[in-house]
């Protein structure tokens, strides 16, 4: 089964980190994964995104049309992708900078004050790691676990003495998902 | 060794380095830049040459000077530099001189763009420069091939005292998946015998591409085909699936033969007898394996990320034999497997109505 996931938001948001720790995590668990960035003119200013795809057999396409999931972090992300996130799945956004709202009843729709309950947990600049947290409760591709040893591994050197910080952000960005996850 | 995340164009480059790239030379273009980017650190922190020219042009001729020397040596650029490099890979070829080239194709002609493209099908097969000749192409359609067709790259070169091109696109440059790399090689110490190392306490040798006389250039030329002849006869790679019973056979190399190949698994899913036969060496053109299955298929499908350029190579394998369709999207975009599916589909609705008929 094919899990395909979409970040997206401003340069120096951390969409693309996010995106990469998922993608080592995938790999310590053994699947198949890539991961894609946009690098075209969008990416000289503006909106980055990159793409997500984890897999148990060999991927083709490393770009999702229709991800399951799109996790996005800023107004003109969502405008875009709100539309192309596939029938029955989630669409987690940081709703302390996302103003606008989706008419979609197909999908799951998440907001995520992620950037209130980065500051909350001490530290802005962990949006990211909420909204993580977040989606992969949401739509559990993978353990939080496994991203929480990714972390570990992963952190680069001059961030290390985030990392106490870094794993209280996934918990709070997926306890808040919580509350959006029918009970199974 | 442990599965690494690593991005395309990183993984060729540190892949060089371990199969023993001595020199590089380069001139930084997008989607490739990261391999230069890397190299301009990793050569340097092993004592290595890496050198940024002014140019592609004197890039690659840098690369004639160092590979004339019998060192590894390497370029890397995409699509419009590769142009400007065309006289050397000439001259190189000439010069019988061993050096691996990456083109990291981008979305053309002209400036284009610096989207994923395989619109250099034409340039890279059909000589890369004036004069007869052929380089050795590998494409790889994943970072881990990538790195393994990099290794192959410098073997074959050496081998041949010829010109090898890894050519992939932006998407595979870019994309970052789980992959193995190689360990280290050491680096050759004593060059070749032909190496120009300084003459002193032996005959003085020559490098050069000129033969005044046509008897010469003739002689030449004759050495330099039955070297192509000798490749094309030993060299002809690719990765082939659910092939044995297919009757619509899919050809595609690079990104789109990876994508391709989801296409494939959901047409078999669906009943149809699809398969696939991913070139790995585009040249030489994996010919023998396309004519043997040309016996067995009823119809084939060509998918590239060009106007279709390849499809000239499979109609000359199979030789009239069954129709040849074309699936294609130019100008840096890149199919996706529902697009691909869609073709198959239709190719193989025409290839049942034939038969009935």
């Amino acid at each position: 089964m094919q899990k395909e996931f979409l970040f997206a938001g401003f340069g120096g948001q951390g969409v693309m980190f996010a995106g990469q720790l998922l993608a080592h995590a995938a790999m310590s668990a053994g699947l198949e994964v890539t991961w894609i960035p946009s690098y075209g003119p969008e990416m000289r200013g503006g909106t980055a995104h990159c793409f997500v795809v984890i897999s148990d057999s060999p991927i083709g396409s490393p770009i999702s049309k229709h991800p399951q999931a799109a996790v996005v972090f800023n107004n003109p992300s969502f405008a875009r992708y709100e539309p192309i996130v596939a029938a029955g799945g989630v669409l987690a956004y940081n709703s302390t900078l996302i103003t606008q709202s989706s008419q979609r009843t197909d999908i799951l729709l998440l907001p995520v004050p992620a950037t209130q309950i980065a500051d909350e947990v001490g530290d802005l600049r962990l949006a990211n790691v909420v909204m993580l947290g977040a989606v992969l409760t949401a739509f559990p591709a993978l353990p939080l676990d496994i991203i929480k040893r990714a972390l570990e591994e992963h952190l680069p050197e001059r961030r290390r003495h985030l990392l106490p910080l870094n794993l209280q952000a996934l918990e709070a960005g997926a306890a808040h998902a919580q509350r959006f996850v029918q009970p199974a | 060794m442990a599965r690494e995340l690593m991005k395309g164009n990183i993984a060729i480059a540190e892949a060089a380095v371990r199969a023993g790239l001595q020199a590089y030379f380069g001139y930084p273009i997008t989607p490739q830049t990261e391999l230069l980017e890397y190299l301009s650190q990793r050569m340097v922190e092993l004592g290595r040459i890496f050198l940024q020219a002014e140019s592609e042009i004197a890039a690659i001729n840098m690369v004639y000077g160092a590979a004339s020397t019998g060192v590894r040596v390497m370029t890397s650029s995409s699509s419009p530099g590769i142009s400007l490099m065309q006289e050397g890979f000439s001259y190189l070829a000439g010069a019988q001189l061993p050096c691996v080239v990456v083109d990291v194709m981008r979305g053309g002609p002209g400036l284009g763009n610096i989207l994923p493209s395989q619109g250099d099908y034409f340039q890279v097969t059909r000589s890369a420069g004036h004069g007869d000749f052929h380089p050795i192409v590998l494409a790889p359609a994943s970072v881990q091939e990538a790195i393994d067709f990099t290794v192959l790259a410098f073997d074959l070169a050496e081998q041949y005292r010829h010109l090898v091109m890894v050519v992939a696109d932006g998407q595979i440059g870019q994309m970052m998946e789980p992959a193995e790399l190689p360990s280290m090689r050491e680096v050759q110490t004593v060059g070749p015998d032909w190496a120009l190392t300084g003459a002193r306490g032996r005959p003085k040798r020559l490098i050069s591409s000129i033969y005044m006389l046509g008897e010469e250039g003739e002689a030449f030329n004759r050495q330099v085909q039955a070297r192509l002849q000798l490749i094309k006869s030993r060299e002809q790679r690719c990765f082939e699936y659910q092939t044995e019973d297919a009757e619509l056979l899919v050809i595609g190399y690079g990104t789109a033969g990876r994508i391709a190949y989801t296409a494939v698994e959901a047409a078999r899913a669906a009943g149809l007898k699809v398969g696939l036969l991913r070139p790995q060496t585009l040249w030489p053109f994996p010919e023998e394996r396309i004519s043997t299955l040309s016996d067995s298929i009823r119809a084939c499908l060509v998918v590239e990320m060009n106007a279709g350029q390849m499809i000239d190579d499979v109609r000359l394998a199979i030789g009239g034999q069954v129709p040849v369709d074309f699936y294609g999207r130019m100008g840096g975009v890149v199919p996706m497997p529902d697009d691909i599916l869609a073709a198959i589909e239709e190719t193989y609705a025409r290839m049942t109505v034939r038969v009935r008929a």
